[in-house]
């Protein structure tokens, strides 16, 4: 618990600066949608916020087994919120299986909050406890602030005349808990009871049941003993920038910076893609935006996703693509084509645990040299990364920007983490965002000179010659072409030549992108913490509470990642030691190594988790020690 | 002469300034001029043409062609021809492909570009052998011939391209002989006429590789005997002087001697090419006169003709329905649904 907590004796509020939350229960128990409507009131109610839901990958597991599990996890505060917690403060588990499941990542000292009526005989024989060891009573949770609810009692009785049958009543009691934690996090009700009325409009009866469960959760926390003597919480809004917000997960961000490019740009937007997990969501927000004229086609795999890519940036669209690594593999020979034919095409890889099927619905950060490297020939092309889910949309965006600006395919990468973690965005002005200038090779009349559809300008870029334009027919494909004219041409100087050009112009796209900066720290010193992806948060978190203890060291974090901004050599010669913490075996540190013969300090974790900031901060506390 | 006509293009408008780079005598060469011949009295313009292939010998087409051209990778035209189709409806898509490319390495994308139908016309090149590769057996391949890859003859029974798109759905099935070419031009007139995806499958002789694959079909003593000519509308008739017929006896095609028999004109089947069960019949006509000794003569012509929605079209009529109280501003995009406000 970040806590600077003040003990208010009069009202017996205590102030919090952070909290991270867990509710965990059975799949079929409404998790997400209880985390998500907490997450919807504390970011109205102004609070900094990060969540993450944490589900099984199968569909219906098992009821009460730990493998049937569904958590929701979330961070909101004043101020230092940039993941969804290491280990969380508080949990609500709504059955023994939650408990099981989870109790190694509350915090020592934590709240739980039981739902009682979810540890009976039954519900402890699935969870793997045993009857005879019910945690709630043998002593097992001595450590922790244990409130123990019988929440299903309580919801039956409080919607008793509702008229509801016991099924349905039973389903409301995710938000009689929900109303307790309002009540102990001092929050109001309204946003919660707003969005059950527009939810259930069509059917008042559940509207008004879910309502009253939660003020009755509400007024239990009030009304009860149960809290007295440890009081509620409060935390106070945090300075954010006045503004709209909006919240978005990460592939939701992905999907509307695409989206926002293509009304920039003056373009239609083409998304050809395969459903794949973590990565669905892009197609799925993108296939909901025919009001701004967005073309979706789910595709019949993953090739034929990249293909009909291809085929509308062939006809002057903005194409895209998305999907996880496996993917990505099948995609790249289509990304060759796209390379040769110089045309500009985004492609999102949403990285998870590999390799093969690996852990679908676990982030990692292992595709990167596949990103950079991934295909036959030299194929280079232009790498960005994304950071938080709000920086998704502007990685997507700046990757069609990039795509568009240099006739180029452009690999964005993004992980499972960040896809489905969500937070709130400062809804962007669209005057605040970047222009896209699309290049188009004008109309020609019979007497003018041969077209030269690989004439390039001088950042040594092509214009795009889009069919239906009088006088451009020229006919280029995979084969390798001469300079200029774009004829199949197999003479080697030329081959050589291409090649070359290729690789000068995404080279040049370091020309546009900004020098890194430092996020935070000494320009010079002992340690740099190089981060890329959705590492920031945790590195972020890590280096203020290393530098709170005095340490001497610096964060940066990259956004791209090929080419890399000009400064990046000389950051890193400012420091006596660079240390990469990467969710993979030391991929970046690869790069990193090969490009400015350094050997900085690798720290991978392939456990299909992100970082939690503990583990980094140990990690810097380390590499200082021996310096 | 009106304006109009001045202006009309001629095949020769549609040749680029690429020499192709086939074989003398393949017949490649015939598909080439027809397809261009055929565009030009389509009236198309070369500007609103774009000619999508593969790899493979046929796949070379859109160098030819005095149009837009893309010129992909292996098995891939499908994906890339309904891409572009979908983003820009306005335009005429062609596909020049293979067997290996549509069949085999394309073999996913044929089936579903067949049942999405989009407004494409495939001009698919049989011949029944992978050629650029120098002589592998393709998936059209008959059993038994003896390749580089299959010196002890091909045990890999053949994929029927017909009865193949018509399972997948297609709405425009034919068949024609490389050396026909008046009738290829008429059949890519109709195709390119056709809304929706048009297959057009070519028996075209690889005179290297495979010389005389089907030369049961086009060698002037068995043709009579061998194929069969569609005309919609018009009885099942073949053989030297139209001396045979094909009646259906229930679902079972039955060949009758018209001459031994007696059997007017009139009792034979009638072909109708909006008939989807008699095309799925007359596309199971897939017997080897050389290996059979009752066989059905092999059909040329258009099978089967549908009228159904096209995906581009479906496609911009749920966004016109989406825009009807106008098209979403970059503003509400940005904004979404929900939103709150910190002062």
């Amino acid at each position: 618990m970040s806590d600077t907590a003040i003990l208010n004796k009069n009202d017996m509020v205590i102030s919090k600066t952070s909290v991270s939350v867990l509710f965990a229960g059975d799949s079929g128990d409404g998790m997400q949608l209880t985390g998500t409507q907490f997450a919807n009131t504390v970011a109205v109610y102004g609070s900094d916020l990060n969540t993450f839901p944490n589900f099984p990958s199968e569909i219906r597991p098992p009821a009460g087994t730990v493998s049937g599990v569904s958590g929701f996890q979330l961070q909101f505060g004043t101020t230092g919120v940039y993941t969804p917690g290491a280990k969380f403060d508080v949990m609500v588990a709504m059955n023994a299986a939650a408990l099981k499941a989870n109790l190694k990542n509350l915090h020592h000292g934590g709240i739980i909050i039981a739902d009682s009526d979810g540890f009976d005989a039954k519900n402890l024989n699935l969870s793997g406890y045993g009857e005879a060891n019910n945690p709630l009573e043998d002593g097992t949770l001595n450590d922790y602030t244990v409130f123990k609810i019988p929440v299903v009692s309580l919801t039956r009785k409080a919607l008793a005349d509702t008229g509801l049958s016991i099924k349905m009543i039973d389903r409301c009691k995710n938000m009689f808990v929900l109303g307790v934690l309002y009540w102990l996090y001092s929050l109001p009700l309204e946003t919660t009871i707003e969005t059950l009325q527009s939810k259930f409009r069509n059917k008042q009866d559940i509207a008004n049941a879910n309502i009253k469960a939660v003020q009755s959760g509400y007024n239990f926390g009030d009304e009860t003993e149960m809290f007295s003597q440890h009081g509620r919480f409060s935390v106070a809004p945090a300075q954010k920038k006045a503004g709209v917000y909006r919240r978005v997960t990460g592939n939701e961000a992905s999907a509307i910076g695409l989206a926002a490019a293509a009304k920039k740009a003056g373009l239609e937007l083409f998304l050809g893609s395969y459903p794949i997990t973590p990565a669905s969501e892009i197609l799925q927000t993108l296939a909901g935006l025919k009001k701004w004229g967005v073309k979706t086609f789910q595709a019949e795999d993953e090739i034929a996703g990249v293909l009909t890519s291809i085929g509308a940036a062939y006809g002057g669209a903005l194409a895209a693509t998305n999907t996880s690594g496996p993917g990505l593999a099948l995609k790249t020979e289509g990304l060759g084509l796209a390379v040769i034919l110089e045309i500009p095409l985004v492609i999102i890889n949403v990285m998870r645990g590999g390799p093969s099927t690996g852990l679908p619905t676990k982030p990692e950060q292992s595709d990167l040299l596949m990103a950079m490297y991934g295909r036959h020939g030299e194929a280079p092309m232009p790498v960005i990364a994304a950071m938080s889910p709000v920086d998704c949309f502007y990685a997507a965006y700046e990757a069609a920007k990039i795509a568009v600006e240099f006739m180029t395919p452009v690999l964005c990468l993004t992980d499972g983490y960040l896809a489905l973690s969500s937070e709130p965005m400062l809804v962007p002005s669209p005057d605040d965002l970047a222009s896209i200038t699309p290049v188009f090779s004008p109309e020609r009349k019979s007497d003018d000179p041969p077209y030269l559809p690989y004439k390039r300008d001088e950042r040594g870029v092509r214009a795009w010659g889009i069919p239906g334009t009088p006088g451009l027919e020229h006919r280029i494909g995979g084969l390798e072409k001469q300079h200029e004219t774009g004829h199949v041409s197999h003479d080697p100087e030329n081959h050589a030549l291409m090649t070359r050009l290729r690789a000068e112009k995404v080279a040049r796209v370091a020309d546009i992108i900004p020098d890194l900066t430092i996020d935070n720290g000494p320009e010079k010193g002992d340690l740099l913490v190089l981060g890329w992806g959705s590492t920031y948060g945790a590195i972020k978190k890590a280096v203020e509470q290393a530098r709170e203890g005095g340490m001497d060291v610096a964060h940066a974090h990259l956004r791209y990642i090929n080419p890399f901004p000009k400064n990046l050599g000389a950051m890193l010669g400012n420091y006596k030691k660079v240390l990469i913490p990467e969710n993979n075996c030391g991929q970046l540190l690869s790069i990193i190594r090969d490009k400015f013969l350094i050997e900085p300090v690798g720290f991978s974790k392939v456990q299909g988790l992100p970082f939690n900031e503990m583990e980094i901060e140990a990690k810097i506390t380390d590499i200082l020690k021996e310096l | 002469m009106t304006d109009n006509t001045l202006t009309c293009l001629t095949a020769k408008d549609f040749t680029s300034n690429q020499e192709p780079k086939w074989c003398p005598g393949c017949g490649d060469f015939m598909v080439l001029q027809q397809l261009k011949s055929a565009m030009a009295e389509l009236g198309l313009k070369t500007e609103e043409v774009v000619v999508v292939s593969g790899i493979g010998c046929s796949s070379r087409l859109p160098y030819y062609i005095n149009t837009y051209g893309v010129h992909g990778i292996h098995g891939r035209a499908m994906a890339m021809a309904s891409g572009l189709k979908a983003a820009r409806p306005d335009l005429s898509v062609w596909i020049g492909t293979g067997d290996g490319d549509a069949l085999s390495i394309g073999g996913n994308h044929y089936i579903h570009t067949v049942r999405r139908n989009l407004d494409l016309n495939v001009v698919l090149f049989n011949n029944e052998i992978y050629g650029l590769t120098k002589g592998q057996y393709s998936p059209t391949t008959k059993v038994g011939l003896r390749t580089v890859t299959s010196p002890n003859g091909v045990v890999d029974y053949p994929i029927n391209a017909i009865a193949l798109t018509l399972g997948a759905g297609g709405t425009f099935v034919a068949r024609v002989m490389d050396r026909d070419g008046k009738m290829m031009k008429e059949i890519f007139k109709r195709a390119h006429n056709h809304k929706g995806t048009s297959i057009v499958e070519i028996y075209q002789n690889c005179p290297i590789f495979n010389d005389g694959a089907f030369e049961a079909f086009s060698d002037k003593e068995r043709k009579h005997d061998t194929t069969l000519y569609l005309e919609q509308g018009q009885p099942l008739v073949f053989g030297s002087n139209g001396s045979k017929g094909i009646r259906l006896d229930g679902f079972r095609p039955v060949v009758i001697d018209l001459e031994k028999e007696g059997v007017s004109k009139e009792d034979l089947w009638i072909h109708d090419e909006n008939d989807l069960i008699k095309a799925n019949i007359l596309s199971r006509f897939f017997d080897d006169p050389n290996t059979t000794e009752e066989f059905l003569p092999r059909p040329f012509g258009i099978f089967y003709v549908e009228d159904r929605f096209t995906y581009e079209q479906a496609l911009d009529a749920q966004i016109d329905k989406a825009q009807a109280n106008g098209e979403g501003t970059l503003e509400e995009l940005l904004a979404g649904n929900s939103t709150w406000t910190i002062n």
